[in-house]
């Protein structure tokens, strides 16, 4: 299982945490202002790899945090 | 199920050629039925189907099989059900067993909430040409005698809604029969020819680089589980999927029969028994995206919790495999067909965690697309551009996950 490092509360099991989402990221190559947005709505890169995300601590501090994670391991990366 | 298995089947395999009509990226169950109606339906032969492992490794090969038209919108329930009707006469039209069984499915509810959107949702499938309808405690008792209707004094039956055309069938039969009747008529399928880009004119996708060289093509499909955010960034194009695992697992041979598939949209847990007799049973996808195929203690855990309340009888039982699938989820827990805006490349995608039971009906939409240059009907609503346009095919309580 995941585990993830809050900054308030220490090392804790993921299912203490709701996933907050990837960073949103719109590629500079969209120029046009209404296909940024609509890019930035319902759009993610998906990343395969290291990803920067947000995790909110639902069953502890009630405080939000951003974590890098690998998504092909599903393991946090320092 | 072996990666030698294919070696084992009466199929005929070529050696890739240069340059195709239509090229297939995916060689699982939507890939392969694309290809198959192609073929019966459209006389279109010159065409491959790209793989780049075995054909149904994918989630074709990790799903629990069931096959239902219980959905909640009616663009859905229309699309599902039709697939379900071209379903029980696969066998009959490739000639192949795929060990089709009609079971009907149970979906309990806990709480007057949920009774009150399986009676809504049962009204709508009938409206749609799916039959559903409500039934009592006493009914789900007699369909299925080993539900515990006091939910192990904590989920109490108070009803149902009762889809009675509801089966399952073997996956990779599935594969196979598809897999079968394309190449008898000339479709190339290609395994373990991983595909690296997308060749590309300018705008226009023009055909597939793989390990063995390119591959020219008039039209490619990308028919990836997945992996379709890697595909699509191959020709920039941006797709509204986050990749999440599901798992799965069966327990040991149940000796006594299990007629019906149960499904609890409440504890997210679905259950029905393999033709060999194990219980099969799966539950929600992982809340995190990832690409990774680990099982974990969690999952066991938390669907022995929820299944044992409900099926005291599992208990006795043990878990001998658990496996996951990588899924595609779309943010309306709806399918992605047809036109991508890139010019040259078609995608079927989205199919998240309720794809199998969409092959046929997939497959033969995604052929008379690619045959006549227009989405059919049935698969119009379910266009990329819905997201631009706002017009999102919210269906997430129909997916039996989250």
């Amino acid at each position: 299982m995941l585990w993830i490092t809050c900054p308030f509360c220490g090392e804790r099991p993921v299912n203490e945490f709701r996933f907050g989402g990837e960073l949103p990221h719109v590629p500079d190559s969209i120029t046009d202002p209404e296909a940024r947005n609509i890019d930035y709505v319902w759009m993610y890169d998906n990343v395969r790899g290291v990803t920067t995300e947000r995790w909110f601590h639902a069953a502890g501090c009630r405080r939000w945090l951003t974590l890098r994670r690998d998504t092909i391991t599903d393991t946090v990366v320092a | 199920m072996n990666e030698f298995v294919e070696t084992l089947l009466d199929l005929e395999w070529h050696e890739p050629q240069r340059s195709y009509d239509v090229v297939i990226i995916g060689g699982g169950g939507h890939g392969l039925a694309t290809a198959y109606y192609l073929a019966t339906r459209h006389g279109m032969s010159s065409v491959a189907v790209i793989e780049a492992d075995y054909i149904g490794s994918g989630n074709t090969g990790r799903n629990t099989t069931i096959i239902r038209a219980n959905y909640g919108i009616p663009e859905s329930v229309r699309f599902y059900q039709h697939s379900l009707e071209l379903y029980s006469t696969l066998e009959e039209e490739t000639g192949f067993p795929i060990m089709h069984s009609t079971k009907g499915l149970i979906w309990l509810a806990h709480t007057e909430a949920a009774l009150r959107a399986e009676r809504a949702r049962a009204l709508m499938n009938q409206a749609c040409g799916a039959g559903t309808v409500m039934i009592g405690p006493d009914e789900v008792a007699e369909l299925c005698p080993q539900l515990d209707l006091t939910g192990g004094g904590r989920y109490p039956v108070l009803g149902a809604s009762y889809h009675p055309g509801a089966a399952t069938a073997r996956h990779d039969r599935v594969v196979w029969a598809y897999a079968q009747g394309a190449m008898r008529r000339g479709v190339d399928v290609l395994p373990h020819l991983p595909v690296t880009a997308l060749l590309r004119d300018g705008g226009r996708v023009t055909g597939v680089q793989t390990a063995d060289g390119p591959i020219s093509a008039g039209v490619v499909l990308s028919a990836v589980g997945g992996n379709v955010t890697t595909v699509g960034a191959m020709a920039d194009l941006r797709l509204p999927i986050r990749t999440h695992p599901l798992q799965a697992l069966v327990t040991n041979q149940y000796s006594q029969g299990f007629g019906p598939i149960v499904s609890d949209s409440e504890l997210l847990c679905y259950v029905s028994q393999t033709a060999r007799g194990q219980m099969l049973m799966g539950a929600e996808f992982d809340s995190q995206p990832s690409y990774s195929r680990a099982s974990s203690f969690e999952f066991l855990q938390s669907v022995a919790a929820k299944m044992t309340h409900l099926l005291p009888f599992l208990r006795d039982l043990r878990v001998l495999r658990t496996w996951a699938g990588i899924c595609d989820i779309s943010p309306d827990y709806s399918p992605i067909m047809g036109f991508t805006g890139v010019d040259g490349l078609l995608i079927t995608t989205g199919w998240g965690t309720w794809g199998f039971k969409a092959i046929p009906a997939g497959g033969e939409a995604m052929a008379q697309m690619i045959a006549t240059g227009t989405p059919p009907p049935l698969i119009a609503p379910f266009a990329l551009d819905r997201f631009a346009r706002d017009h999102a095919m919210a269906d997430q309580g129909s997916a039996g996950t989250r």
